[in-house]
């Protein structure tokens, strides 16, 4: 299930702002890759163009070329629900909807789609939050609203729902920033099981938790406030934690900078 | 820089050796609540230049200016000025609050005089001046069904035209739309009466009705829709936009179609406030005479038609029982009147009730 993505120069602007210039990067299926840098260097927008919810804002778009196993995603022909569809997205603040349940939150992404069978539902739902690691503790709640729990169970709730659709990759940005160390650590345990079968993708400010939790890790830097966001460096984390090519990521992962 | 940093205003204020404070004992407010008033009576009856009324004015007066003046020599003139802006605050409250007891009131007391089975089970029809009886039967009829074809007409329209401007408009097109929706807001109910008699009944229902211009509850109803549709435009408008990003982004994330996000997501979410506004607007045409006077025509017998001859409305059968010159007139008047506001009520807290039952129990 797990899928490749392959960035080729992709360039992102808001309006006339280019906001991250010509990114070059492979991830590889079934693995965590963590994208780091400091603040406006344009790691979230590269994140969210992956599955096309950059152009979401007015104004905004994305040149180059994006696939994934092959498939260019922004083809003229590509359905974009399809593309979210296959690349699911977990977002900062846990974003459960308001108005419906934890068991109805879950299966939103199906039952928006279309699906009806009751059967298939309350599968899914089992399925999806045993695999958030969320079943015991909801188990007995399923009617009660999503945004009645704690700040962890509703960020583990929005995983659920995305990978209730059963996605090929998933793009984390920063979810455990609104989050106490407890809710985290549950969190990052849960994408080191979630990486046996999908490709994931974080954002994080958190370099210690970058170095736990990932296998290959992107830095991304801007020379000033007003240049695009680039890649500076690429590699396994291993090697970007002890031993960086790049002076830049040497200062940025010893605080030196950023 | 260096004189004002040095100067008297920006310097720290000195550490207070305590942190207790004199206090006014809790007696202190109603005391001089009770003196104020005292005092005020015996000027305003004593000079005889007023009546009970001027004395709660002037009583109100003093007794701000009492209780800041004891709080500032007791507390100082810190505190003094906090307790003088919160009783302004609370006296700002009763005083809103006031004008809407006395309606309801009047509107109780006065109304409960014809309130009986009569005033509801009948019509005006053969009623004549010396008639004890008659009733709103008709009225009734036609308040319901002229509100009712209205907010089936503008709640639609209303909420598609709100989903346009926050979710799909851009640019020039989207904001004249909503510049003439806030114009709209303004027009007075006689002028919307006026364009329906001039467009739909005397040039459009005539094809209908040979030739003879057709005065009905439905042309009233679309008066009534012209005057809604800007407020349910606006508050859904309103109500739309503070539905978070976030949210949106969340089901787009899910491979949700955007019509789908908004029917499934966005609409549920703004619920509650879209139901108030449009519970707003129902209470506002309800209550407007002018456009029924015009196109509907009123009238004393029961009409269940609204497509054809003329009905009236509660608003406009007060209107005219008030203006009759029989004396059982104006208790028809009064019980039509409380009719009209209980009606409201009663559709406001229905529709606020079903809004909520879609939403969960926490």
């Amino acid at each position: 299930m797990a899928k490749r993505v392959d960035a080729t120069n992709v360039t992102a602007y808001y309006g006339g702002f280019k906001a991250i210039e010509d990114i070059n990067l492979t991830v590889e299926p079934k693995t965590v890759t963590a994208l780091i840098g400091p603040s406006g260097c344009g790691k979230s927008t590269f994140l969210r163009s992956i599955n096309r919810m950059h152009e979401v804002l007015p104004g905004a778009r994305v040149e180059g070329s994006l696939t994934i196993d092959g498939q260019n995603i922004y083809d003229r022909d590509v359905d974009v629900t399809a593309v979210r569809r296959t690349i699911g997205m977990v977002f900062q603040r846990p974003n459960p909807f308001p108005t419906m349940s934890i068991f109805d939150n879950v299966v939103a992404g199906l039952r928006l789609n279309g699906v009806k069978r009751k059967s298939v539902l309350a599968e899914t739902a089992e399925k999806a939050l045993r695999s958030a690691n969320l079943w015991d503790e909801v188990k007995d709640r399923l009617a009660k609203p999503g945004a009645g729990l704690s700040g962890g169970q509703q960020q583990r709730l929005c995983i659920a729902r995305t990978i209730a659709v059963e996605p090929q990759v998933v793009l984390m940005d920063e979810p455990c920033s609104a989050l106490d160390p407890i809710s985290t650590l549950a969190i990052e345990d849960l994408m080191f099981q979630l990486k046996d079968k999908f490709t994931i993708i974080i954002v994080t400010h958190n370099m210690q938790q970058a170095a736990r939790v990932s296998d290959r890790t992107a830095f991304f830097s801007i020379e000033k406030t007003g240049d695009p966001g680039r890649l500076i460096e690429y590699d396994n984390t291993q090697k970007i934690f002890s031993n960086p090519a790049q002076k830049k990521t040497e200062d940025y992962i010893t605080g030196r900078f950023g | 820089m260096t004189t004002t940093l040095t100067s008297h205003r920006s310097r720290p204020p000195a550490q207070p050796s305590t942190l207790k404070a004199k206090r006014l004992p809790a007696y202190a407010s109603p005391a001089i609540a009770v003196a104020a008033l005292l005092v005020a009576a015996a000027l305003v009856l004593g000079t005889g230049v007023g009546g009970p009324v001027l004395v709660v004015v002037v009583g109100a007066l003093l007794y701000l200016a009492g209780l800041f003046a004891a709080a500032t020599r007791v507390e100082g003139r810190r505190s003094a000025r906090d307790r003088a802006w919160s009783a302004l605050i609370h006296s700002a409250f009763v005083l809103a609050v006031l004008p809407l007891a006395s309606v309801v009131w009047t509107l109780v007391s006065k109304g409960v005089e014809r309130l009986d089975g009569n005033f509801f089970g009948t019509s005006m029809n053969n009623i004549g001046a010396r008639d004890p009886q008659g009733g709103a039967y008709h009225a009734i009829v036609g308040t319901l069904q002229q509100v009712g074809i209205a907010t089936l007409i503008t709640v639609p329209l209303g909420i598609l035209c709100a989903i346009y401007i926050v979710e799909y408009g851009r640019g020039r097109f989207a904001f004249t739309i909503r510049f003439f929706v806030d114009v709209m807001t303004g027009i007075p109910s006689i002028v919307s009466g006026l364009f329906i008699l001039a467009f739909w009944v005397l040039i459009v229902s005539p094809v209908f009705n040979d030739g003879r211009p057709g005065f009905s509850g439905f042309a009233a109803a679309l008066a009534l829709a012209v005057l809604m549709l800007p407020t349910v435009v606006r508050s859904t408008e309103e109500m739309l936009r503070l539905v978070p990003a976030p949210l949106r982004e969340g089901a787009y994330a899910l491979g949700v179609a955007k019509w789908k996000t908004i029917l499934r997501v966005v609409l549920p979410t703004a619920l509650p406030g879209i139901v108030t506004g449009v519970m707003l607007a129902v209470a506002r045409a309800a209550g407007e005479t002018a456009p029924v006077l015009l196109v509907a025509g009123g009238g004393a017998a029961i009409n269940f038609n609204p497509f054809e001859n003329n009905q009236s409305s509660l608003a406009l059968y007060v209107y005219q029982q008030a203006g009759d010159a029989s004396k059982y007139a104006p208790a028809r008047a009064w019980t039509a009147a409380l009719t009209l506001v209980a009606l409201v009520l009663i559709l406001t807290i229905a529709a606020k009730l079903l809004a909520r039952r879609n939403r969960l129990s926490r």
